[in-house]
């Protein structure tokens, strides 16, 4: 184990993070900022509760995973593209490190910028509407657990990418779409029967039922089939990892 | 003593069919300068890419210091700096973190002192603080021979590490190898500079198109393949080569005021006394004369293109910069 070489990586991405800081998280709370004054205080007065939740409390955890998902995708992408990009991953491969190491190093360092980034989130939405956390621990577990699922991911895309279109794409036109369609604004039982079903095909569901279950005890499925959902994708983005290791996919001739 | 690294039947052949490494048998002794030297595209630098871990080998093996890079690469890997081509560093992080990243990613504890050292070393001291991008070509080539130096390597890979790279700081940086392998470290370096190999090297080794043509000592590969030349400049010029000088290896240079002799030194004879002896007396009076010797770089030009251009007298400027 070397554990040098997980803290020498963790602190290079943090130390990334502080110097870009307005970018990755000012703008960030900001933006998220502004659907809670939309669409929580302007907009979310005019619409009734769902299942007993004022409308502004209820798109809380929604907007938390949105920005969750969407930073930690990005930031674990941008984190490992860019060594590849500029050919300075030429070391981290001649290191003496496993792939386990450099993805502890990387995933590591871009799920605790998540983390940080959703509790800041979190504790700006208390100021604009009046918030409950029924379940604290497990508010917190499913926000670790999802950002780390989402920078394994994040980090699987900074691999496959060849060029920064394709680092961009995945959390613009899938990512996104998929969280707005997920429930972030509203509960899927609002939606047609047809529509019910499938939108259960949609991985984020589970991911922001789970979460505002640990705020609101509501669900759209059984906080423990969330919780299975995400550790199931978080083992689907590990085995993929520990394959591009193992055959060195886009990292060495 | 057992080589530090050894390579046994190593081929690379890359996913585009093109066959990078035929069939490689290398050992690289302990503590040696080894010069690589060979022609663009001839497989340099993935024989050291292999090694150090950037290109999965087709097949063979390699072992550094006895542990097999691919079972053992944790061992292997922390015993090699590598020094890669290109300048390919961070932009935006300081000297001083990008080096000290560098000792933690291969392994080691934190220790200022040793990264003070490198950074003093190579004239750094004053930019540790400095942004890389904000550092010029040569100066991001010593961040990068710093980097490989961090985590005190047993084992340095130079490739092309000079290129682009202006005279002073070109001293600057066989000085701290001279002194890295003084304290015992083996440097395996790449170079189109041939009087850098010539200098520096002590064995050379040449690679063309994926296969190893040559290893040899470099004082006995010079003797073995360097020919010789002595220049006569005569007093009267010439017109023609006399008929009875015809048996010797002559030619007329310098619009016939000089005559140049060709020999081999590893030759049980050479022919220079007989030379001067016929000179003598065919009554042809010279004013001086002086020898020359071929150069690496002649030799190796003959080695990749065939002995044609190894037995050529050696250009002007090679006589000049390797006149004894």
């Amino acid at each position: 184990m070397n554990a040098h070489a997980i803290w020498a990586i963790y602190r290079f991405e943090m130390g990334r993070t502080a110097r870009t800081i307005w970018q990755s998280i000012v703008s960030p709370v900001i933006s998220t900022s502004l659907y809670f004054v939309v669409f929580g205080a302007a907009i979310g007065s005019r619409i009734t509760e769902i299942e007993g939740v004022p409308y502004g409390a209820f798109i809380v955890p929604g907007l938390i995973m949105l920005m969750l998902l969407t930073q930690s995708t990005m930031n674990a992408s941008f984190g490992i593209y860019f060594p590849r990009f500029t050919g300075t991953i030429y070391e981290l491969l001649s290191a003496p490190v496993s792939s386990v190491e450099i993805a502890c190093g990387y995933v590591g360092a871009a799920a605790t910028k998540s983390v940080i980034l959703g509790l800041i989130i979190l504790a700006t939405s208390f100021i604009f509407v009046p918030l409950h956390i029924a379940h604290p621990f497990w508010m917190l577990a499913f926000l670790v657990l999802t950002a780390i699922t989402f920078s394994l991911f994040g980090f699987i895309i900074g691999i496959w990418a060849d060029g920064f279109e394709q680092l961009q794409i995945i959390p613009l036109l899938i990512i996104t779409p998929l969280t707005f369609l997920g429930g972030t604004f509203y509960s899927i039982h609002v939606l047609p029967p047809l529509w019910q079903k499938i939108t259960l095909f949609n991985p984020v569901v589970y991911l922001i039922s789970g979460f505002r279950w640990s705020f609101f005890e509501i669900a759209d499925v059984s906080p423990l089939v969330s919780l299975a959902m995400t550790l199931v994708f978080m083992a689907i983005c590990l085995a993929a990892i520990w394959w591009i290791f193992k055959t060195g996919y886009r990292l060495k001739k | 003593m057992s080589p530090i690294i050894s390579i046994k039947n190593l081929s690379k052949t890359y996913a585009s069919g093109f066959q990078a490494l035929k069939t490689i048998d290398l050992e690289i002794a302990r503590g040696e300068i080894f010069a690589l030297l060979g022609p663009n595209g001839a497989g340099k630098t993935t024989l050291i890419g292999i090694i150090c871990g950037i290109v999965n080998a087709s097949a063979g093996t390699v072992t550094v210091d006895g542990h097999d890079i691919v079972n053992d690469y944790r061992a292997a890997r922390s015993l090699i700096g590598l020094v890669p081509q290109e300048l390919t560093t961070d932009a935006f992080e300081s000297v001083w973190a990008t080096v000290s990243f560098s000792r933690g990613l291969f392994g080691k504890p934190r220790d200022p002192a040793h990264i003070e050292k490198i950074l003093r070393a190579l004239s750094l001291w004053d930019k540790k603080d400095d942004k890389i991008m904000t550092l010029s070509g040569g100066m991001k080539r010593r961040v990068l021979i710093a980097k490989a130096l961090s985590h005190e390597p047993q084992v340095l890979f130079l490739d092309e590490p000079t290129a682009g790279v202006d005279v002073e700081l070109r001293k600057d940086m066989w000085q701290v190898v001279r002194e890295l392998r003084a304290s015992g470290v083996t440097i395996i370096l790449t170079t189109h500079y041939i009087e850098e190999a010539e200098d520096m090297a002590d064995r050379i080794g040449v690679i063309s198109k994926g296969e190893i043509i040559l290893v040899e000592n470099k004082i006995e590969l010079m003797q073995k393949l360097g020919k010789k030349r002595l220049t006569l400049q005569l007093q009267k010029p010439l017109d023609a080569i006399p008929s009875e000088l015809a048996v010797h290896n002559l030619s007329l240079g310098e619009g016939g005021k000089e005559l140049v002799f060709s020999y081999d030194t590893q030759g049980e004879r050479t022919g220079v006394t007989t030379l001067l002896s016929d000179l003598n007396k065919a009554g042809i009076r010279f004013r001086d004369l002086h020898t020359t010797q071929s150069s690496l770089e002649d030799i190796f030009i003959g080695l990749v293109h065939g002995d044609a251009a190894a037995n050529a007298p050696a250009s002007p400027e090679l006589v000049s910069r390797t006149a004894p």
